[in-house]
């Protein structure tokens, strides 16, 4: 048996050691793993709990991110609580397998401490790395600080474990703005939390010598669509029912509560920043000085990115005049992905928001109070217009002449 | 416990845990290694298979030919799958969650020379190197025979493929087959051996023997490819007693990285020119211009004898 580990009422954890924190109260069966900055530690992490006796699953050491989800595959095939993490180069070697977790039904549990992709190489944080994996048939749990990665990494084994559900789930945090800033975390006792997550249960298992199952068959043009179907309606419906469950079961344990879309100041807001990641935090804060000088000024994240949580932001945005939607990755040659989404959702309103996109962050460059003041000094000019003042999409942040598209 | 068989007889009417009527090309030896294999252990089975000719050929929705557990993620990574439902059944066993009276699985691995040799050599490597206790079978036909015909690392001297045509100005493929037995006996595995179908007691035996090592075996297993070696599709082991007797494909095996026994000998052994003479995909070396790679082939195998019979008596 694992040792207990005695935890304080408040414990000072980074994000990284609270997604680890988190993965040894799961009691996982098989954790599969390789280190890439800046998800280390996680890696770190559990192998210091496992050679202090804090866990009595296997520890697999692989010599890459691809063979890390393919052992995670093949474990969780084989029927057990199964997770790992990774970053950045990792998750895009990873990616090939994310479509085979999902496709094959496996509740795997991955942590994503989000990192630029190269080149240039660059070990900071931004979204690329989420957004590659955006359509690899997952479940993508958003987290902005320590304290959610801890709480929503406990959720995410009852969410992907869940029969009806059957799919793997994502947690992203911002790679070194959460993982490496450590800030107060209230934890639950190994007890309670394992309680809440609750045993595993098999389904399909290969260890099942009486009952012989196969995973990864060949389908062609004859039942290939069926199954994308059925994966994509599961996600669509059946997750979104269980993520609700689990999240409100989760507030009534902790009195923590998340919603599939986050809002701040949003109840009379006329202009509005939609983010993901640790820049929502950043947003609030400005929102309140916004406020203080008498514009309407609120803020819209998504907690869930996948299954896209589309009547939420229809709602969160139903009143407001102006939009900025916020990419943290390179658009390469289009809007921003999360821009083109947002503005999809609005263009069912019946108040048609003006929708600009600004790229911001890259590579872990700085998103500043300056930055977001003036993103919504122009949002008010857009929303007095009634029309786009700026171009549709501009970089901001980037140093020398400013860059601007459509 | 091994399971025990006597003649050929009680073999080929053992139980079958692997259906032969599949989408195999007629001929191929890959359905008579596969089922030799499965037949060799009543134990439980836990199967991974790389995408290749095996895969989609055997598991295509709603059929299957494995009467055992089985899975396919990718072309690279079917010993790192297996790797992991091996790791699963070491923490549920500790947990206390697998039946005490539950024999323990089997852990196989399938994969082709360009599963293995090529495209998955790393992922085998990690495993190896980890220890897992498993046994990983590669099915050697010296070709990426599943996408027609392309050329492997496997793919020996002067093969004629899609990708390393004969033609006006080249005899074909122009490097030597890579020694993966030697590589993988250098993992210091306990248990590496190379076997071929024709010599089914041979290979029997080296499966069981394989099947009762703790820790990671591999297996190399001549599958002659009626299709891209070209030879008539009822010839497959007229083809594979070439090889062996020829010594282009020798029989031996590599215990615990270093001790090398042969476990084949031919009465008589017969010259390279034969085994290449058999197969289309040598045709065009019988030419004036080409001769001398049928000379060099020869000095190799020769070499290689010479080298292996050297290291057994060795012991080293």
């Amino acid at each position: 048996m694992a040792e207990i580990m005695e935890l304080n009422e408040v414990e000072v954890w980074d994000g990284n050691m609270a997604a680890s924190q988190a993965m040894r109260q799961a009691q996982i069966d098989v954790v599969a793993a390789y280190p890439i900055t800046p998800s280390t530690p996680i890696v770190q992490n559990y192998a210091q709990f496992l050679a202090d006796g804090y866990i009595d699953g296997e520890f697999v050491m692989v010599e890459s991110e691809h063979a890390a989800m393919s052992g995670c595959v093949g474990a969780s095939a084989a029927g057990g609580r199964v997770a790992t993490a990774t970053s950045s180069q990792g998750f895009a070697l990873m990616v090939e397998v994310l479509y085979q977790a999902s496709g094959m039904r496996l509740p795997i549990v991955l942590n994503v401490v989000n990192r630029a992709l190269a080149a240039p190489l660059n070990v900071n944080g931004d979204h690329s790395d989420m957004y590659l994996g955006r359509d690899a048939g997952w479940i993508n749990l958003c987290t902005f600080n320590p304290q959610e990665a801890y709480d929503l990494n406990l959720c995410a084994f009852k969410i992907a474990e869940d029969h009806d559900v059957r799919l793997p789930v994502m947690v992203h945090q911002d790679g070194f703005i959460s993982s490496h800033t450590a800030q107060n975390v209230r934890p639950l006792s190994d007890e309670v939390a394992y309680n809440f997550i609750g045993d595993f249960k098999p389904l399909n298992s290969m260890l099942e010598p009486k009952k012989p199952v196969t995973y990864g068959v060949q389908t062609e043009e004859d039942w290939h669509f069926e199954h994308k179907a059925r994966q994509h309606h599961d996600l669509m419906v059946n997750s979104v029912t269980v993520i609700e469950k689990v999240f409100s079961e989760f507030k009534e344990l902790t009195g923590r509560e998340y919603k599939f879309v986050e809002t701040y100041n949003m109840e009379d807001a006329e202009v509005a920043i939609v983010a993901l990641g640790t820049s929502y935090e950043s947003a609030k804060y400005t929102s309140d000085i916004m406020r203080s000088e008498g514009i309407k000024a609120g803020v819209v994240a998504l907690r869930v990115l996948r299954p896209y949580p589309h009547e939420q932001i229809l709602k969160a945005l139903e009143n407001v005049k102006a939009v900025a939607v916020l990419d943290r990755s390179s658009p390469n040659g289009a809007f921003g992905a999360l821009y083109n989404e947002v503005v999809a959702s609005m263009y069912q309103s019946n108040n048609r928001p003006i929708v600009t996109n600004y790229i911001y962050g890259l590579g872990g460059r700085d998103f500043t109070l300056e930055d977001i003041k003036t993103i919504y000094l122009e949002l008010v000019e857009n929303a007095k217009a009634n029309k786009p003042t700026t171009p549709l999409q501009q970089f901001i942040g980037l140093r020398g002449p400013k860059l601007s598209f459509f | 416990m091994s399971k025990v068989i006597k003649n050929l007889k009680e073999f080929s009417t053992s139980n079958d845990r692997y259906e032969g009527a599949n989408l195999m090309c007629p001929g191929c030896a890959h359905n008579i290694i596969v089922r030799e294999i499965l037949n060799a252990t009543n134990d439980p089975l836990v199967i991974a298979t790389a995408t290749g000719c095996l895969e989609v050929c055997s598991a295509v929705y709603p059929y299957t030919s494995w009467d055992a557990s089985w899975i396919h993620i990718g072309f690279e990574n079917a010993s790192t799958a297996v790797a992991g439902a091996e790791a699963m059944y070491k923490a549920l066993k500790r947990k206390g969650k697998i039946p005490a009276d539950q024999k323990e699985p089997k852990f196989v691995a399938f994969g082709g020379d360009g599963a293995t040799y090529d495209i998955g050599f790393q992922w085998i490597s990690g495993c190896f190197e980890r220890g897992h206790n498993m046994m990983y079978v590669c099915l050697d036909n010296e070709v990426y025979a599943n996408t027609g015909g392309q050329r492997s690392s496997s793919t020996p001297i002067g093969a004629s493929t899609t990708t390393s045509p004969a033609g006006r100005v080249s005899y074909g493929e122009k490097m030597m087959k890579k020694d993966i037995v030697a590589i993988m006996a250098a993992h210091g595995a306990p248990y590496v051996a190379q076997v071929a179908p024709n010599k089914w007691k041979d290979m029997v035996k080296k499966i069981q023997k394989g099947f009762d090592t703790n820790g990671p075996v591999f297996i190399n297993a001549m599958s002659a490819c009626t299709t891209e070696w070209k030879f008539p599709a009822d010839k497959t082991i007229e083809a594979s007693d070439l090889a062996v007797d020829s010594l282009v494909f020798p029989l031996y095996e590599i215990e615990n990285g270093t001790k090398l026994t042969i476990t084949y000998r031919p009465k008589n052994i017969i010259p390279v020119r034969d085994y290449l003479a058999y197969q289309g995909r040598f045709k065009h070396l019988f030419t004036k211009q080409n001769e001398h790679v049928i000379e060099e082939w020869q000095k190799k195998v020769n070499e290689r004898w010479d080298y292996l019979q050297r290291r057994e008596e060795a012991g080293v």
